[in-house]
């Protein structure tokens, strides 16, 4: 049986190989001359350029049209077609009496997504660390269906965020089924979504719900490479599990914890489709985020005209706050390997 | 049977919990418990409701399972009356049809002797329910609103946009990992850096890119911004590093070109490493939303996920379509989890990323 299934296994490959053999031949009809041109030394370049010329592309040159996005007016989208305003549009986002009010600011829509957003992360990421400690500790357990349980928590990490968010959103209608279930046990109907403070709540929650089973794993993985004779050791000096808990697994993750940390927070401040499927940064501007901010000035404000500029400079903004992030999440990482290579 | 079912499982709990049960496991198994249900139970409401009828959607408070009213088709009468058991004067219940409702009352007919007529105060009866499955809730969609096409347009960009992926990355891996070359390390920081620069910080200046190119509101402008990814360049490096040199020598010995011993020898060892970026790519792809929801402004290039967005949109009261086109976009990957589960979960955490 199983020796059939390799069989018509392998055939299938075999017929997939065909059409990539056929390309790789052509292709290796125009790399051979270029090898005998340039020289095996130089070949790497060859190998490397397709996809540099995409990051080229796609990465560097954007970075530096951003900058020039920025600092010209006007609402063209060809540079050469837009004028030079200098830093007006820094000065439009920071223009402020008070920066904790956002009501007072010129662009109030602008620091309410970064109010939402600090809010948003802080919670988000808080509570992600907390849950996915406490699933993986669980996961990590000998308990049955274990295999079957762990698969269960990462299931909704392969969701994509406009299914989640219409599923939540089903879920969390005014008419929808937990309204229901409150009401049937007695309470009255509540907006999860269309009530500021509840729609923040619920945008956590979904994004929580998403999310956890990827940094589950992760701490998972780090709750596996602590030595297990550790443990042997602690339950022979008879010491209590709670004990063990906040002696040795706690302290041991912590470097995962502060990974699971970091990349939470680079992904939270970059929050955009689920909430925006969700409450559509509403109601009002109580959801919408910092990455919804830019999308709406840029690319979709509703009878306004498109602000490349501005957008291109609150996306300077939140790149140097991420740039910040990131490199933090980089310096734990060298860390993580020249320790590995100490022991 | 159930007896020796339950005796199994009390020997495994037997088994692994010698001493007594902790409260810490007692707690993990609710824990699990209830995370079963949150995990889960919103996924199974989707599929459940996907089929209930558009009158039964619109019910409050829901039914869980697919129920749709019983109607019956009665001669003189253009549309199906619904039916309902009627508790009459007397004590007694009987089933009749609504001919037309009247403030809080109902003109009813016995569907057996549609001759008698009755005036039933609506309090006074209780609809009849029986299994509905509504498929035409997945059928309608498909056909009216173009729904094959986005899901054409979804199952191209994701097959073309990881085949370029797949190829670009994996030469990029095979340079960085078997060479020495001048402007090596250049190039490996290089890509470390394009890490630095999400998508969402240059979205702009990528969408001036992209109208440069005139692929606004095509395919290929959602194909090509991502098709070079940095992870995918470390993932496969760090394979293609722990491959025996000598291979690579031996194919050289025999003539063999540059590209050659790339296709022939480095990409099929490295056939584990790169069908892990093949299915990050795959649900990358699948389940891309801010970058196309920019690219694509014509309802003919939508992809499922810009589709549904838009769909909800416009057609808030026809939940029934937009939760069947929800369980279209969500099975694909569904299914794709479940036949390759472990395969994901052990890529995930030897690379850390998603």
């Amino acid at each position: 049986m199983s020796k059939k299934n390799k069989k018509t296994k392998n055939f299938f490959l075999s017929i997939l190989n065909v059409p990539f053999a056929l390309l790789m031949n052509v292709i290796d009809l125009i790399m051979w001359p270029i090898q005998k041109i340039i020289g095996v030394r130089r070949m790497p370049y060859i190998f490397l350029l397709p996809n540099l010329i995409f990051f080229g592309l796609f990465v560097i040159i954007p970075l530096g049209v951003n900058l020039l996005f920025s600092i010209t007016g006007g609402t063209e989208l060809y540079i050469s077609n837009r004028e030079f305003s200098g830093a007006r549009h820094y000065q439009t986002l920071f223009d402020c009496q008070n920066y904790l009010n956002p009501n007072s600011c010129n662009e109030d829509y602008f620091w309410r997504g970064v109010f939402n957003t600090i809010f948003f992360v802080v919670f988000q990421v808080g509570l992600m660390i907390f849950f996915s400690l406490l699933t993986a500790v669980i996961l990590n357990k000998n308990i049955i269906g274990r295999g079957f349980f762990r698969s269960v928590f990462f299931f909704p990490v392969l969701l994509s965020p406009v299914v989640v968010g219409l599923i939540w959103k089903w879920i969390l209608l005014k008419n929808g089924i937990l309204n229901s279930v409150i009401e049937s046990n007695g309470g009255s109907p509540m907006s999860f979504l269309t009530e500021p403070g509840w729609a923040m709540t619920s945008s956590i929650f979904v994004s929580i719900w998403a999310h956890m089973g990827f940094y589950t794993l992760i701490v998972l993985a780090g709750l596996q490479a602590i030595p297990p004779d550790l443990y042997e050791a602690a339950e022979m000096d008879g010491t209590s599990r709670e004990r063990i808990f906040f002696r040795i697994t706690l302290p041991l993750l912590m470097p995962n914890l502060l990974v699971v940390f970091i990349l939470a927070s680079i992904k939270g401040v970059q929050t955009f489709d689920e909430i925006y499927v969700l409450t559509g940064g509403g109601p009002g501007t109580s959801t919408s985020l910092i990455v919804q901010y830019i999308y709406t000035t840029g690319f979709a404000a509703a009878g306004q005209v498109q602000n490349f500029g501005l957008a291109a400079a609150a996306s300077m903004i939140l790149g140097a706050v991420l740039l910040v992030l990131t490199l933090i999440q980089l310096y734990l990482g060298r860390d993580k390997e020249t320790k590995k290579q100490e022991i | 049977m159930q007896d020796g079912k339950s005796s199994l499982l009390e020997t495994a709990f037997k088994k692994r919990y010698k001493n007594k049960m902790h409260w810490t496991d007692y707690f993990s198994y609710f824990y699990l418990l209830l995370g079963v249900f949150l995990m889960f139970g919103p996924v199974v409401w989707l599929g459940l409701s996907s089929v209930k009828t558009q009158a039964g959607i619109q019910e409050y408070p829901p039914t869980i399972l697919p129920l749709a009213q019983k109607e019956i088709q009665i001669e003189g009468y253009e549309k199906p009356l619904l039916l309902y058991n009627v508790t009459l004067e007397d004590g007694s219940v009987k089933e009749l049809a609504e001919i037309k409702r009247v403030g809080i009352t109902s003109k009813m007919l016995d569907p057996k002797n549609p001759e008698t007529k009755y005036k039933i105060p609506i309090d006074r009866r209780e609809k009849i329910r029986e299994f509905n499955v509504q498929w035409r809730n997945y059928v309608d969609p498909l056909q009216k609103y173009n729904f094959i096409l986005y899901f054409k347009n979804s199952i191209f960009v994701t097959l073309v946009a990881t085949i370029i992926t797949l190829i670009i990355n994996s030469m990029a891996a095979y340079a960085l990992s078997i060479y020495e070359f001048r402007g090596k390390t250049f190039a490996l920081v290089f890509v470390i850096g394009t890490l630095l620069i999400p998508l969402t910080i240059i979205l702009v200046p990528v969408f001036y890119v992209v109208s440069n190119f005139g692929m606004v509101n095509s395919l290929w402008g959602v194909i090509l911004p991502g098709a070079a990814t940095p992870t995918g360049v470390f993932l496969l490096r760090q394979y293609m590093l722990t491959l025996p040199r000598e291979l690579i020598e031996a194919a050289r010995m025999d003539h063999a070109s540059e590209w050659a011993i790339y296709w022939r020898v480095v990409l099929p060892l490295s056939i584990p490493a790169i069908a892990v970026l093949a299915i990050f790519s795959i649900m990358w792809r699948w389940n891309d939303f801010l970058w196309p929801l920019i690219v694509l402004g014509k309802s003919e290039v939508y992809t499922l996920q810009i589709a549904l967005n838009a769909f909800h949109g416009e057609l808030t009261s026809q939940w029934n379509y937009v939760l069947a086109m929800t369980m279209v976009t969500l099975l694909p990957i569904a299914l794709i989890f479940t036949y390759l589960q472990k395969f994901i979960t052990t890529g995930i955490a030897s690379t850390g990323m998603k």
